[in-house]
């Protein structure tokens, strides 16, 4: 049973157990348009809620991908350096960053369910 | 454009132009509605609300414009006609202000030349182009960047000679027309525009109405410029989206079309303190002009081509995949700092990474390996010829034109 939460810098966090599978929400891949690159940190990296955990490059700009939450970087998604436009075409799916083994449970129970997300997507527009 | 761009972030919504609040009296061109009516996303760019990208997307635009024909709105930019009694007198006063042989520009002939400063700095950079009506003689069509053409319209205005004015041509609207299909879709329009060779212009119509063509660009590809009366923009806008093979094309693949074919964005490759001969440019100083001099800075310019200059302006590639944006510092391989990246990004038709910048005059030889200190991390790259991407200038068989 996974449970999805999300962040006011639009990344999303997929919890299996300890395993947090991140992304970024279908609104941040459409407001940066067409991606054309990926940087991926190294396995076995710790990163810290909020800190810089990946980058992600449109044709315009360039992104920093924070950690939602605190842990070790156990997986990398490969497949987006030799195809960065999956995250386009499949943010919470098959355009997943990284996964990252969680150390404190709190941090994703204090991040904002889909529906509230929603309600924030509302107060930017 | 790449203000706007390159600090756009998935933090702002699509709806509302990032830093529109703080810029109250944003002006729009004639054809702002259309580019609502067709989804566009609006951003303010040198002081006008403008599209960065139509729905399709940057890549899209920007692939569809080197494939087929991509329509740009370039009404921002500043339109002027410097007038003088004859040619030769009008050449001669902007010749005091700019580095390019005016004089022996033909009729219908097309310049790029650069606005410069008493330091042999660029102002701006801009197009000349000579009128090919026996009737206007004497007559300069000026196309300036939007972000400068205040400040350059009153420098010119303010060291013109007793009988040569200038005349600003704010009631004009500036489309562009640009790809391999460009000549073809505009022909069935304006007669004879197929015919006619890169950087040359005429007086002619569009379906009737009266417009000024100039075959040139800022993509690389071939195609046309087309100055029009403000009140006639929507009725050419209209009806060259109305051929299959045109889509709209917004700033943000402008940008990316224009790094690939190595043409400088004015404020970021050049300012008012890089050198025509720095910014490798000294082909828009033509022979005369180097000999003779008589243009602001002109004493830098004969020194820098005589001696080289001290830093020079060239393309990068880096040998990853990571894009190496604007104000990147360039390393040599020992760790020393020898440069910075003026503009950098992704080429969608390149299908990589690409950048262009200043480097110490002794690392700018082609193939020279350099290191891009991008997050902290040095990426390896090296010097790489421009264009990026193969220009298609439409250039007739000597004998044909002029």
């Amino acid at each position: 049973m996974s449970d999805t939460k999300f962040t006011k810098d639009h990344e999303y966090v997929r919890l299996d157990g300890d395993m947090a599978t991140v992304g970024i929400t279908d609104h941040a891949q459409s407001q940066l348009g067409d991606v054309v690159y990926v940087g991926l940190p190294e396995i076995g990296k710790a990163v810290t809620q909020g800190g810089e955990a990946a980058v992600v490059e449109s044709v315009k700009a360039a992104s920093d991908v924070f950690a939602p939450v605190s842990g070790e970087v156990v997986a990398v998604n490969g497949e987006l350096e030799g195809a960065p436009s999956t995250v386009n075409e499949d943010p919470l799916g098959k355009g997943w960053f990284l996964k990252i083994k969680v150390k404190d449970k709190a941090e994703f129970d204090a991040l904002m369910s889909e529906a509230e997300y929603q309600e924030y997507l509302k107060t930017l527009s | 454009m790449a203000e706007t761009t390159a600090e756009s972030s998935a933090e702002q919504p699509a709806t509302e132009a990032p830093g529109a609040a703080a810029e109250p009296a944003l002006k729009t061109t004639p054809l702002h509605g259309a580019h609502v009516a067709l989804g566009a996303r609006m951003v303010p760019f040198a002081g006008y609300e403008m599209p960065v990208q139509y729905p399709t997307g940057v890549l899209a635009e920007h692939l569809h414009t080197r494939a087929s024909a991509g329509l740009f709105d370039v009404s921002h930019m500043g339109q002027a006609f410097l007038m003088g009694g004859d040619h030769a007198t009008t050449a001669k006063a902007l010749e005091t202000l700019v580095p390019a042989d005016i004089l022996n520009l033909a009729p219908g002939r097309q310049r790029y030349t650069q606005l410069l400063n008493e330091e042999g700095g660029i102002l701006d950079d801009l197009m000349v182009t000579r009128s090919v009506e026996e009737a206007e003689d004497g007559v300069l069509m000026l196309i300036v960047n939007a972000a400068c053409k205040d400040q350059d319209f009153a420098h010119i205005a303010a060291r013109l000679p007793q009988g040569v004015r200038l005349m600003r041509a704010d009631h004009r609207a500036l489309v562009a027309l640009q790809g391999p299909k460009a000549a073809e879709v505009l022909a069935r329009h304006c007669e004879g525009v197929n015919e006619m060779p890169f950087m040359s212009a005429r007086q002619t119509s569009f379906d009737g109405l009266a417009c000024h063509v100039s075959r040139s660009g800022y993509t690389g590809e071939d195609g046309y410029e087309i100055s029009i009366k403000s009140a006639h923009a929507v009725a050419i806008w209209s009806a060259l989206l109305r051929d299959g093979a045109v889509k709209p094309i917004g700033l943000g693949a402008r940008d990316s079309l224009r790094l690939e074919a190595g043409l400088c964005l004015y404020g970021h490759d050049i300012d008012t303190t890089t050198s025509p001969v720095e910014a490798a440019l000294t082909w828009s100083v033509q022979k005369r002009r180097r000999e003779e001099g008589g243009f602001p800075g002109a004493e830098r310019v004969k020194r820098e081509l005589a001696e080289g200059p001290s830093r020079k302006r060239v393309g990068i590639l880096p040998d990853g995949k990571a894009p190496a944006r604007e104000g990147t510092e360039i390393q040599a391989k020992d760790g020393r700092k020898i440069g910075t990246v003026t503009s950098g990004g992704f080429g969608p038709s390149l299908g990589g990474p690409l950048a262009m910048g200043y480097v110490e005059a002794s690392f700018a030889a082609l193939g020279t390996e350099l290191d891009l200190l991008v997050r902290g991390k040095q990426l390896p790259a090296k010097v790489a010829a421009m264009p990026f991407v193969a220009n298609r200038y439409f250039r007739p068989p000597a004998g044909s034109a002029s």
